[in-house]
């Protein structure tokens, strides 16, 4: 009985230390308390992965982590279409797209450049796994400076029970790939990534304007 | 002792939960997120009356729900009248937008200043 207690005390203790803690890398929030944006215009994300469907995938990941933060998130696919009509037709060419030109233009506060560097499946000996990883700088659209940084990466694999049975986790591989195959499994995995790169709280963002909890303590 | 040790169990499970729980929403978010990638996404090719039908319907139930949507909600309605056509509706969608969020002021003037021109 001792024991068995010691056991879960122990690992209850451990999931409590580890189970919210974010990793250690700190960010200074000097420039991001001054700019007080309001506003957050979200570029269509680089994509640096082989799968096409990353820079949208993701992008439709980003309003509702921003927005839940407290801040105002532009309309992501009509400001797409935006950059489109004035002849910037890819993220690439949109991500150097002046910041006095996106002020004008949709007068945001600030501007979100996200880079997806993985996007799918990443494949092992006995196990595949989909895995999506990003990183994003917030750029405040009037004095240039960088505001906040951070990078986040998501797997379907997390938290699967690696028992060391070669079979069972051979035929785990197998069914994963056929089915990664069929639909879109990254676009679950990206909304991960991104609601784990846009939290609020430490190395994470700041609340916004809209969040009652905003510039709480 | 034994309840003891069990109490302190539960009140720690208790702490893990608690920790990690989640706030409520300022949003009622309906299928936005998932019509924005419907817009992209070549697996499920939507029918912009589809997705139009769907965030109006997700629209009418936030409303009844006392619930606001989210920021660029409207402006993405408008954006889908407008590829249908539907001018008037469009307009008042960005009108729409720029009142409940009024820092898409400059950017939804410069959309309704440019379909009035057309």
């Amino acid at each position: 009985m001792f024991t068995t207690y010691r056991r879960i005390s122990l690992l209850a203790t451990f999931l409590l230390l580890t189970g919210c803690a974010a990793p250690q890398m700190d960010i200074d929030y000097t420039a991001f308390r001054q700019s007080k944006p309001r506003s957050i215009l979200v570029l269509p994300p680089l994509n640096n992965s082989p799968d096409m469907r990353a820079t949208y995938s993701f992008l439709s990941t980003v309003t509702k982590p921003l927005a839940e933060a407290g801040y105002y998130v532009f309309p992501v696919a009509l400001v797409d279409q935006t950059f489109r009509e004035n002849g910037l037709l890819n993220p690439g060419e949109m991500h150097q797209a002046p910041i006095a030109k996106l002020r004008e233009i949709f007068g945001a506060d600030s501007t979100l450049y996200i880079t997806v560097t993985q996007y799918g499946s990443v494949y092992r000996v006995l196990s595949s796994e989909i895995r999506v990883t990003a990183n994003a700088k917030l750029v405040d659209n009037r004095s240039g400076q960088l505001l906040w940084h951070g990078q986040a990466t998501a797997s379907d694999s997390e938290g699967n029970n690696r028992s060391g049975d070669p079979l069972s986790a051979l035929i785990t591989a197998l069914v994963k790939q056929v089915v990664s195959n069929i639909g879109d499994q990254g676009h679950t995995i990206a909304r991960k990534a991104s609601r784990r790169l846009f939290r609020v709280g430490q190395n994470g963002l700041l609340y916004g304007p809209r969040s009652p909890l905003y510039e709480v303590n | 002792m034994r309840t003891t040790k069990i109490s302190f169990l539960i009140l720690l499970a208790a702490t893990i939960l608690a920790g990690c729980a989640r706030k409520p929403l300022l949003y009622e978010w309906g299928s936005y997120e998932e019509q924005i990638y419907a817009m992209y996404s070549d697996t499920g090719k939507v029918p912009v009356e589809k997705q139009l039908e769907d965030l109006e319907r997700d629209y009418q139930e936030a409303r009844a729900a006392n619930k606001s949507v989210p920021p660029g909600y409207h402006a993405h309605i408008g954006y889908l009248y407008f590829q249908l056509g539907k001018i008037d509706q469009a307009l008042q969608s960005f009108e729409t937008e720029k009142a409940l969020f009024p820092e898409s002021t400059v950017y939804m003037d410069r959309l309704i200043a440019r379909i009035k021109h057309k």
